[in-house]
């Protein structure tokens, strides 16, 4: 290795490390990747459409105009068409960033919350706990996911809230498997025995030692989840248990423009590409990220 | 009060399954003067790191260390409450590990790693750790300290990562330092200023230490007094010199025996016949029997205690002169 390295000349100069966090680092790091600038980009979109709808919106989006049914795109001013009561497909999409993304982002911090700390507890500790853990994850594995969401939203009642928490609640157990799988390899490392070497308490170990080597999985799954997410509060709109009309969210105007589909393809190929975008958007930015805090890549 | 920082009696470590148990380390009693430096050698297996390990109580489950006393500067570690060990480690007694390029973890850098030691014992904070940190740094003769603080351990040489373990283990000025061959994964010449500097921050510190290896040219080089462990036992204890000079348990012998030496004519160099004996097949006698070229039918049958075999030296063998002098002393002799 790089010897040389111990033999270079003592920097007189006795100043102390730059600290804490520098903007300027900060994006000459970021506009090092350009899947973190581009997945950025279009989260940035996603984001400012959500927060200002009201102000890019071309028409209100819950106005029903029956003369103005199922219009193709640029027709009568109309930038996406109508729906079949004649509401703006833009502006509907556009307001629907908001609830998909609160969706979406929500019920994967819930979901991460959850499973991150179990899978943490569950590997450290091993042993009864582990077990109780697992076995509890295998049960939640049984049921098909969506069923058990559709049974939880069920119980708890329909509504936007009501469905975050039936999505974190049924996706958690992604991120316990996934980090208990890491953190049962990393706990063996001769890092963590020198962490305890030092003196460090279990909670140390796990959440500072621990958890900063099992990121990277964390971050895909969690980019990934989010896709996952926005699609399925689709399926519960659908099914009449999620957001209420006349509200929209991008899942719920792409599965009612199916029955459609012939006579207007773009009211479900417009929300279909709004939750690509988004999704590859959170992906792209999610590996960017992976990439650039990952400490074995980074450049001098 | 005595000299003695650390005072080990009858240290047993045991390893059970439903099936059996056996004890990694079995009933052995040590002591380490402050200021001094120990070391023990012996193959692998022979229960050096458990031993380490038992004495910072970090032996996992299944493990279990039981025994008389491990008197650490009056406190017996053997039943101090989890908190309270905790706030031993790293503190009073610190570690080196083997193996410097995974000790380190690869997610934070290296200044960070070192503070954190100081966070956990000394509370320090903001300028104050950075600034004691860099000291460290440059005590352990790393350059460009302020530099190196930032980075991260893949960037560094093994040897450089061993000085920043070895400035973590200094961090809280400990008493007693336990060091599991710390210059094993190194090349030769790092190992050279390696142990030079563990031994010149020793001096300056007055630190006690435990030195753990299997290299006997390194125990020369830095031991006060050496410990030869075999099958979870101490097979043979002196001042270094003596032991080195006037091996007296045909096991020591063996192991002097198999260093290559200078001008060496012969074709093959000696060694040990056979393995170290794996726990269940520990007969009675003494363990050291199957391979040992004086195997007497006593050897078999009663494990031999430790016995004076010089000034300061024990040894653990039934060829050592008793104090009648009724001895197969000759015996030795004749087939040195």
């Amino acid at each position: 290795m790089e010897l040389s390295k111990q033999y270079q000349t003592e920097n007189q100069t006795g100043t102390l490390p730059k600290k804490g966090f520098d903007f300027k680092d900060f994006f000459q790091l970021i506009t090092q990747s350009k899947s973190v600038l581009i997945g950025g980009a279009f989260v940035l979109v996603v984001v400012i459409c959500a927060i200002f709808a009201p102000v890019i919106s071309t028409h209100d989006p819950y106005e029903m105009n029956m003369s103005e049914r199922l219009l193709t795109p640029m027709e009568d001013g109309h930038i996406l068409g109508t729906d079949q009561y004649g509401r703006d497909l833009f502006s509907r999409i556009i307001y629907g960033a908001r609830v998909s993304l609160e969706v979406g982002l929500v019920s994967v911090v819930l979901a991460m919350v959850i499973g991150v700390t179990l899978g943490l507890v569950s590997g450290y500790y091993g042993g009864w706990v582990d077990t109780l853990i697992m076995r509890v994850v295998d049960i939640f594995l049984s049921f098909p996911v969506l069923l058990l969401a559709i049974a939880l939203v069920a119980a708890l009642g329909p509504g936007i809230e009501n469905v975050i928490l039936a999505l974190g609640f049924v996706y958690w157990t992604n991120y316990a498997r996934i980090v208990r799988a890491n953190v049962l390899a990393i706990k063996e490392e001769e890092y963590i025995q020198a962490a305890k070497t030092i003196g460090s308490n279990d909670f140390r170990i796990i959440f500072l030692n621990i958890l900063p080597n099992c990121l990277a999985p964390i971050v895909v799954v969690a980019t990934l989840g989010l896709g996952t997410a926005i699609v399925s509060e689709a399926t519960l709109s659908f099914l009449g248990l999620g957001i209420q009309p006349p509200e929209s969210s991008w899942g719920w105007t792409l599965a009612f423009g199916m029955k459609f589909i012939r006579e207007a393809p773009h009211l479900s190929v417009y929300p279909g590409l709004a939750i690509m975008f988004t999704v590859l958007g959170f992906n792209l930015l999610g590996d960017g990220i992976r990439d650039l805090t990952d400490s074995k890549l980074k450049r001098n | 009060m005595n000299s003695n920082i650390l005072e080990v009696k009858n240290l047993k470590t045991t390893f059970s399954s439903r099936k059996a148990s056996f004890n990694a380390v079995d009933g052995i009693s040590f002591h380490v003067a402050k200021g001094e430096t120990l070391g023990i050698v012996g193959e692998s297996g022979c229960g050096k790191s458990v031993t380490s390990l038992s004495i910072m109580g970090l032996v996992k489950p299944p493990g279990k260390v039981s025994g008389d006393q491990i008197d650490f500067n009056g406190v017996n570690l053997l039943n101090l409450p989890k908190r309270e060990m905790r706030n031993l480690r790293g503190n009073k007694i610190s570690m080196i590990f083997q193996e410097p390029m995974t000790s380190l973890n690869p997610v934070y850098s290296v200044g960070e790693q070192i503070g954190e030691t100081l966070k956990i014992h000394k509370k320090l904070k903001g300028e104050e750790r950075k600034r004691k940190v860099v000291d460290l740094l440059k005590q352990v003769g790393i350059p460009r300290a302020d530099e190196i603080y930032d980075n991260y351990p893949h960037q560094l040489s093994g040897g450089m990562r061993q000085r920043v373990m070895i400035a973590m283990a200094m961090a809280c000025d400990p008493q007693l330092i336990i060091a599991d061959e710390p210059t094993t994964a190194l090349d030769v010449t790092i190992q050279a200023q390696i142990l030079e500097l563990m031994k010149d921050l020793q001096s300056k510190k007055g630190m006690s230490m435990i030195l753990i290896t299997h290299d006997l040219g390194v125990v020369s080089e830095v031991c006060d007094r050496l410990i030869v462990m075999y099958a979870g036992k101490i097979v043979e204890t002196g001042p270094v010199k003596e032991v080195l000079n006037n091996p007296s348990h045909p096991y020591t012998k063996g192991l002097l025996a198999s260093l290559p030496k200078k001008g060496h004519k012969e074709k093959r160099l000696h060694f040990i016949p056979g393995q170290v004996p794996a726990p269940a097949n520990w007969g009675k006698g003494c363990r050291f029997s199957d391979r040992c070229p004086y195997t007497m039918s006593q050897c078999e049958t009663s494990l031999p205690p430790l016995m004076k075999a010089g000034e300061a030296q024990e040894s653990a063998c039934w060829l050592i002169p008793d104090e009648e002098g009724s001895t197969h002393n000759g015996f030795i002799e004749a087939t040195r």
